[in-house]
This record gives structure tokens, C-alpha cells and sequence, in this order.
């Protein structure tokens, strides 16, 4: 299944080492990262890729990113990409 | 490819302009349930229903936390309970809505319904005990939904109904009078109701459907809105474009939600519901997207163009999104659910007869109004014969969910609560009698197809 991973929150040193490290962890392969600063705001926009068959489940992720998010003030969000694609493709 | 930009706005879309599926609605028929024994068919209701939704629930969590779209509720429909009970010999079928009520409250769904009769042409024995049995039914149970059709356009208007109908309503008012006549708003009385609906309170299982089935409805008067606050100088042309282009991708969602939940419970996908469902929450509003137009107050002359322009183009940008499209399909227009209707009817610019108007151009019709509790049987008879007749000449849904509340009077408020949100009591202005129009029952025939002007 393909992620997308959204983080916004405030910049600081490390953040996109952390999230990485998440995904690396649990066998989640990058695609592609958009990340940008505004206003001293970190944006990122991730996608990825995990294993349908694999040990981790979205829910056991989304539950990880979370907490990791939260103890660096972040808020980090993963869902599958199909809800993207029925929003902007036909 | 997405782009960050893409995934930026469907978030935008949810968090901020409060996009959800309002609904995931399983249908469930009941007619193999059928024995005379009340208690068996008790008993074989709540077996069938609590078997078949057992994962419905958990199915619907699991589907909004795997793409991050709220799924505000998971509900059960049911087969009309006097075509499913018809052969209980019995005089009360208030048995049977607390078996739904427990059945419902076991798998977890916050409403069931189909506490219904379907009476257009005329009563069976079962359908006049299910009339009877509504007002206890609905003060002796939480989550239960009723409604009777009691019109159509093939049929006519059941007039005996429409007769019983205002006086059920009252009963249900004075059972429930502790809970601000709560009972009403669990009540809609239909003319062309349709079997496909997952909305509550009118949901239930069409005679004509499947065993089992998903209904999914879609939601999003603040997407919309904010979409039309980007066209803010253009012409009518421009607003119909952008609200289909908006109710497109509101309705993807829904359909891959309905998709999904099909696939995961192993239940057929019956189809989307295309209607713009609005919350007392702000930022959800249909009244909102009126006056995003460029009217003052909904309510002012021009409302009904407006509704009738967006409900139009709901539909036509809904149905590209979906493989099947039904239930009640346009924007709803419930006072008490709606945070700018309230505040339209608290400063004088909507009325119930403006309301009326609006009905004829959208779905469904008076929806969630509060009225003073002294209002007689016979005026809300009339009311519902009014909003039957524009269903029945119009070919469309229409229906009436009125409240009228013991001991509140035009200046009082009253809270239901929750989605159903708090209403001002709404002033019947025409304060002369219906009562002896009301009084000669029969059958209003059913209307001339041609010659429509």
C-alpha cells in the first residue's frame, strides 16, 4: 500500500532524521519527499510504500508517528494514497 | 502523481471545511424473519441484525483511520417493520422496536431504522398496529427511527394517514415530553419515500432491495462553501461549475469509502447518497453556502433559486463520482441541524412558509423545525398534506419532521442535542383551522402525468 505522510510543525533539527528512522524501522520504503519552510513552519510531504503482507500495520504506524511526532511537537499524519487519488484524478 | 499541493488540500478539505461521510448505512432485510409469535420474531430480529452488522462498526473505524476521513456514523436499516411483522398476531409492535433497540445498541450503531409502514394506498392490519405502536415505541427506546410514507406520485395521498399521522406526532410529542418531544425528531413522515436512504431518521430497508447491503452518504457544506468563497465576483455559470466541481470530489470519497466497506464486510455496495448533510457545527452549513451567493440572510427572495442551483449542481457533479447513485440525493435543509438556519429563523428571515417554498427545489422538506407545543393535530396535518402534495405533483422525495413541544412557545428555544442540534421554536403564522378539510380522510387520486404546467 502506498502512504502519504503529511508532518507540519514547528522547524527544528532532526525532524525529517526521526520520521526516516520510523519508516526505515519498520520496512517502509521512501518514494518521495516535498518539504518546505514557511514562516519558520516545517511542511512535509512524504510518500512512501509498505508492505501489504509485512508485519507492521498502518494502524501500529499512525500509533508510532504519532507519539514520536508529539514529543517533538510535530503533527504527523499517514494515510493511504488512494484517498488523495479519487480526490484528484479520475 | 500527487503532488504535496493535492495532499495539502484534501487535508485542508477535512480539517478545516469539516469534509466526512456522514454515513455507512447497512441494509438488512427482515422478511425471512416473519412468525406469528411476536417473541420469535423478537428474537429472529435481533439474531439477523446483530449477525450481519457484527463488524460494521469496527469496519467503519478501521476504513477512517486507514485513509484519515471521518466517518461520523454507522447505521442500520431495516426491512418496514409492519411488512416484517405483518403476521404477528398482536396489537402492539412496540415489542419489536426494543428488540431493534437492543440489536442496534449491541453492534455498537447509534441509529437504526425502519420502524416503518409504507401506506400510500392503504393499511393492513400490520401497518395500522405499527401507526399505533410509534409514539411508545419511540418514548421507550433510544436509538430507534420511524417513518410512514403515506403518499406518492403513482399512489396519491392517503389522507386517513395524513389524518392519524398529525395526531401520532403529537402523542409522541406528550410521551417524550421530558426530552423536549426528542420522539419527533426520530419521526418522518414521507410522500415518495425512497427504500435506498441511509440518512436518518427515514432510513429503511426497501422492499425491492437485497438481503443486505451498504448505503453510504456523503457530507461537505463547508467544502462547498469555501469553494464558492473563491469565486466570489463570478457569475452563476462560474458558481454551478465550482460546485460541481467540489461535490465531484466530495463524492469520490464516499464512493471509495463505500467501496471499501463493501469489500471488508462482504456486503453488496448499494449506492451513494449524494446529499449535503449540515451539522449545528460552524463551517457546516447549508444556509451558509445560500448566502455565500450573495444573499443577505437565507430566507431572502432569491433563496429558493439559490437551493434550487445548488442542489442541481450536487447531483450533476455527484453522479460522475459514483457507479450508483440514490437515497435522497440532494441538500438538505434541517433547521435545528444547521447553524446558519438557525440563525436565519432567530433573526426573522426564514419561515416555515419560505421553508415550504425551498422544499420544492431540494431535498428532503421540513426537516428538524420546532413549533409550539399548543399546535393542533389537525395543523400539522395540514402541514404534512401541503408537503405531501408537492412530492406527490413534483415526483420527488418530500417529507416532515416537525416537533411540536409541550409548554414552549414562539421567543423559547430548545436543545436536542448532539448532530440534531438546538432550534428556535419556529412561528406557524396561519393560525386559522385545517380542521375540518383535514376531518374527511379517503384518498387524494393520484396525479395527471401530463398537461404540466
Amino acid at each position: 500500500m502506498k502512504l502519504v505522510v503529511t508532518i507540519v510543525g514547528k522547524d527544528r533539527v532532526g525532524i525529517i532524521a526521526m520520521v526516516s528512522n520510523v519508516l526505515a524501522e519498520n520496512q517502509v520504503n521512501i518514494l518521495n519527499i516535498n518539504q518546505n519552510i514557511m514562516d519558520g513552519f516545517f511542511n512535509m510531504v512524504m510518500i512512501a510504500e509498505m508492505s501489504d503482507t509485512g508485519k507492521m500495520k498502518l494502524p501500529e504506524l499512525q500509533k508510532i508517528l504519532k507519539e514520536k511526532g508529539a514529543e517533538m511537537g510535530l503533527d504527523i499524519k499517514a494515510q493511504n494514497q488512494e484517498i488523495f487519488n479519487v480526490t484528484h484524478n479520475i | 502523481m500527487i503532488t504535496a499541493e493535492d495532499v495539502l488540500e484534501t487535508n485542508r478539505m477535512i480539517t478545516e471545511n469539516k469534509l466526512d461521510v456522514r454515513t455507512i448505512t447497512m441494509g438488512i432485510s427482515l422478511r425471512d424473519c416473519a412468525h406469528p409469535n411476536i417473541e420469535k420474531f423478537c428474537d429472529n430480529v435481533y439474531d439477523k441484525i446483530t449477525k450481519s452488522a457484527e463488524f460494521l462498526v469496527k469496519t467503519g473505524e478501521d476504513i477512517e483511520a486507514q485513509y484519515g476521513i471521518p466517518i461520523i456514523h454507522k447505521r442500520i436499516s431495516v426491512t418496514p417493520i409492519a411488512i416484517a411483522a405483518d403476521a404477528c398476531k398482536t396489537d402492539s409492535f412496540v415489542p419489536v422496536a426494543e428488540a431493534l433497540d437492543r440489536a442496534g445498541k449491541e453492534v455498537g450503531v447509534n441509529f437504526i431504522g425502519g420502524f416503518s409502514a409504507l401506506v400510500e394506498k392503504g393499511f393492513t392490519h400490520g401497518d395500522r398496529v405499527l401507526i399505533e405502536s410509534i409514539p411508545q415505541a419511540l418514548a421507550t427506546t433510544d436509538i430507534v427511527c420511524s417513518s410512514v410514507n403515506l403518499g406518492s406520485t403513482k399512489a396519491g395521498i392517503n389522507m386517513d394517514c395524513v389524518k392519524r399521522m398529525g395526531e401520532i406526532v403529537k402523542r409522541t410529542a406528550e410521551l417524550t415530553r421530558d426530552q423536549q418531544a426528542l420522539g419527533c425528531a426520530k419521526l418522518v413522515i414521507f410522500c415518495n419515500a425512497p427504500g435506498d436512504n441511509p440518512f436518518m431518521a427515514g432510513a429503511f430497508h426497501g422492499v425491492s432491495e437485497g438481503d443486505r447491503v451498504i448505503n453510504v452518504g456523503v457530507s461537505g457544506p463547508g467544502v462547498v462553501k469555501h469553494a464558492l468563497e473563491g469565486v466570489k465576483n463570478g457569475d452563476f455559470t462560474e458558481v454551478a461549475e465550482t460546485i460541481k466541481k467540489t461535490a465531484f470530489k466530495i463524492t469520490r470519497v464516499g464512493q471509495l469509502v463505500a467501496r471499501e466497506a463493501s469489500r471488508r464486510l462482504g456486503v453488496p455496495f448499494g449506492i451513494i447518497d449524494l446529499s449535503l448533510a449540515p451539522t449545528p457545527a460552524v463551517g457546516d452549513s447549508v444556509a451558509r453556502i445560500l448566502e455565500e451567493m450573495g444573499l443577505e440572510a437565507c430566507g431572502a427572495p432569491g433563496t429558493t433559486a439559490a437551493l434550487a442551483l445548488l442542489n442541481d449542481a450536487v447531483k450533476k457533479g455527484g453522479l460522475m463520482a459514483s457507479s450508483h447513485v440514490g437515497g435522497l440525493s440532494g441538500a438538505f435543509i434541517p433547521v435545528s441541524e444547521d447553524e446558519g438556519m438557525i440563525n436565519a429563523v432567530e433573526q426573522g428571515s426564514l419561515s416555515i412558509e419560505k421553508l415550504e417554498a425551498m422544499t420544492c427545489v431540494c431535498s428532503v422538506g421540513l426537516d428538524m423545525i420546532a413549533v409550539e407545543g399548543d399546535t393542533s393535530a389537525a395543523t400539522i396535518s395540514g402541514i404534512i398534506a401541503d408537503e405531501a402534495a408537492i412530492g406527490m405533483i413534483n415526483n420527488k422525495t418530500t417529507a416532515v419532521r416537525v416537533i411540536p413541544v409541550p409548554g414552549k412557545k414562539v421567543g423559547d428555544r430548545v436543545e436536542f442535542g448532539g448532530l440534531l442540534g438546538y432550534c428556535p421554536i419556529v412561528p406557524v403564522r396561519n393560525q386559522y383551522s385545517s380542521e375540518a378539510f383535514i376531518a374527511r380522510g379517503g384518498r387524494i387520486p393520484a396525479p395527471i402525468r401530463s398537461l404540466t404546467n
